[in-house]
């Protein structure tokens, strides 16, 4: 637009607009491919160097992953022989036939192979309570959150330990093992750890000073102690001090012990969830003639958890991860059925090592990313609109 | 702004007092640590009454109108609401504040909860009464307060005009027999005091009991009965509107009066 009827000239001293400026589109930097390109890549001379500098990272391991994890695999066999260089006279990468052979054992661990289908329903009723639960459009969410946390714990308890009256041979936790376990102890770990932590952190701001201190003590007391302690007074200690019959299950103990140990990190991630919540929104709540209990449960917690969304996802992927560190008492999650299997002579190979914790590196991945991705979706879900 | 075309209708028949004294502050101390923020308050508010409060920041008005729904706590003194004695009591705080209604200077609406929902929360959980019948109310009283289109939007999405619109509206679904207002213009642009007065106003109408803390005194002079002064935690001055503008006795009241009325 060029100087038109009533635009602003420096030189003049009074000025009245006689027309308004219609919008007009942004140049064509600013938009498309080009526009994308410009802002995100090659923003600055630094921002290019970085570019290169990780297009050329990139080049250099994409490649060599792909090549080890298929190009060099091999795919069949029924022994190390299938996997030995000096044998195939060839580049060997993964070796395929040996993960696909011990699989099952990396699944279920030593549980009894005619009753591993119990462990397939588990997997089944969870995964569709999970879906059920987090998929925020689904129908009756009520009844998904009853079946979630009320039916599935009850059904899949006797399902995997077994009811002799209703024809299921018990099986003893010692043979469980893999991929169950790091599930159970990571779903135990999760379901568990966010309502204790927000109880916590409710108790550590009391103003109840018992209340308080209670809280404050165990919260700190748990952090300042590493799992691998907790774990261990769970299955070493605690023994000594509880007659052996009244004594829970090892794979029980250990389950409590990530559960309370993860809900005192969390009870620090709600309590930072609740300070950044303005005094006003309590004071809005109180004057309205909430009670306590429901200013927190409608007013403030919803929105203090929305925030803390990414802390809270953030403490249940280490979670997620942390528990590989019951192989200390003897547990066997996956990453230790893996390193049980990795050194069996049957597949001694020198790329066994490599392509079992390989496995186990994809697995986590799926997962936390999965976690990662679900928060951040749900994130942007929340945030729209809602905006002060 | 977002008028309603509907005719001027009272904003609503406001819930009958149990006794003739709507508020009665005998006495009342508080303190901050050691500073003594409110120092022998004596104060009687009828039924129907409205009453304006001002003076200088820092003069405990605030603090005042914060103890007769105990967000503040008093230490030495006597408060009776509608005949209820406040005390450390849970229950009586409980009654007093389902009876009283409260709007801020900085709205505190829940962010999370659209403007239906931020008016028909305190209905189901504290009335209990039916989602319908609470959803019902609350439009009623959103077209009072002349935005009853805005009802399925989030308090970020309006205006500081709007939003205090829907504060006084979440208050009103209570139906609360007392209202109280803590410097309810004071945080927001100029363009949108009016519509904020002209609601209060049309509530004064309606028979409301009032406590405003404002610096409106125009609002003041239009609808208040009385007009109280406070300075340093205690009441300096009261009056009607009429004797308190044109007639001022005490020095701080005078230089007040010409420090705002220029």
């Amino acid at each position: 637009m060029t100087m038109a009827e009533g635009d602003l000239a420096v030189t003049e001293l009074a000025f009245v607009r006689h027309t308004t400026i219609a919008p007009r589109p942004p140049p064509a930097t600013m938009t498309g491919a080009l526009g994308w390109l410009r802002a995100n890549l090659l923003s600055s001379p630094f921002n290019i160097a970085l570019t290169i500098l990780i297009g050329l990272l990139l080049a250099w391991a994409i490649p060599e992953i792909v090549k080890f994890l298929f190009i060099d695999a091999v795919w069949t066999g029924s022994d190390r022989e299938a996997c030995l260089e000096f044998v195939q006279h060839r580049a060997i990468g993964a070796c395929w036939p040996f993960v696909w052979e011990r699989l099952p054992y990396f699944i279920y661990g030593s549980y009894p192979i005619s009753e591993r289908w119990r462990v397939d329903v588990f997997f089944v009723m969870l995964a569709i309570g999970i879906v059920w639960l987090l998929w925020l459009n689904a129908p009756r969410r009520d009844l998904g959150a009853i079946y979630f946390f009320l039916i599935l714990p009850v059904t899949s308890f006797i399902l995997l330990t077994g009811w002799s009256a209703i024809g299921l041979r018990p099986v003893d936790t010692v043979l469980w093992g893999g991929v169950l376990v790091t599930i159970v102890v990571a779903a135990v770990g999760i379901v568990c750890s966010l309502p204790l932590g927000i109880l916590l952190a409710l108790g550590r701001r009391s103003r109840m000073p018992t209340v308080r201190l209670l809280s404050v003590i165990f919260i700190e007391f748990v952090r300042g102690v590493p799992l691998v302690t907790v774990l261990f007074m769970a299955s070493v200690m605690l023994p000594l001090f509880i007659p052996e019959q009244w004594s829970p299950d090892k794979l029980v103990r250990a389950l409590v012990g990530i559960a309370l140990f993860a809900s005192a990190y969390m009870a620090e991630v709600v309590r930072a969830g609740l300070q950044a919540i303005p005094k006003g929104q309590y004071e809005g709540a109180m004057a309205v003639g909430l009670r306590y209990a429901q200013m927190m449960r409608l007013v403030v917690l919803p929105q203090a958890l929305k925030v803390t969304i990414p802390n809270i996802v953030n403490t249940y992927i280490g979670l997620f991860k942390d528990t590989t560190l019951v192989f200390i008492v003897g547990i066997f999650d996956l990453l230790r059925t893996i390193e049980v299997a990795r050194i069996d002579p049957k597949w001694a190979t020198p790329v066994t090592s490599t392509t079992g914790y390989a496995v186990a590196a994809i697995f986590y991945l799926v997962f936390c990313y999965g976690m990662s991705r679900y928060a951040r979706a749900m994130e942007a879900r929340l945030t729209k609109g809602d905006r002060r | 702004m977002n008028d309603s075309t509907d005719s001027h209708g009272s904003l609503l028949k406001p819930a009958k007092l149990n006794t003739a004294v709507a508020v009665q502050l005998v006495d009342l101390n508080k303190w901050y640590g050691d500073f003594h923020v409110l120092r022998d308050i004596n104060l009687k508010v009828m039924g129907k009454e409205r009453i304006v409060i001002c003076g200088p920041s820092g003069s405990g008005k605030s603090t005042m109108i914060r103890c007769i729904n105990r967000l503040e706590e008093h230490q030495a003194g006597r408060i009776v609401i509608d005949g209820v004695e406040l005390t450390a009591d849970l229950k009586k705080i409980d009654e007093v504040r389902r009876e009283v209604g409260m709007v801020f200077q900085h709205f505190n609406l829940f962010p999370h909860l659209t403007v239906l929902e931020n008016c028909t929360l305190a209905p189901i959980w504290v009335r209990k009464m039916p989602k319908n019948e609470a959803e019902e109310m609350a439009s009623h009283y959103l077209k009072r307060v002349k935005i009853p289109e805005q009802a399925n939007k989030y308090p970020g999405q309006l205006s500081g005009g709007q939003q205090q619109r829907v504060a006084i509206a979440r208050a009103l679904c209570m139906n609360p027999k007392i209202m109280l207002f803590d410097e309810p213009t004071s945080a927001l642009d100029p363009e949108m005091v009016k519509e904020v007065l002209d609601t209060m106003v049309e509530l004064a109408h309606d028979g409301m009991t009032m406590l405003v803390v404002t610096h409106e005194m125009g609002f003041a002079r239009q609808v208040a009965d009385r007009i109280v002064f406070m300075d340093e935690g205690q009441i300096v001055e009261a009056n009607v509107p009429e004797e308190f503008f044109a007639h001022p006795q005490h020095e701080r009241t005078k230089l007040f009066l010409s420090q705002i009325l220029h």
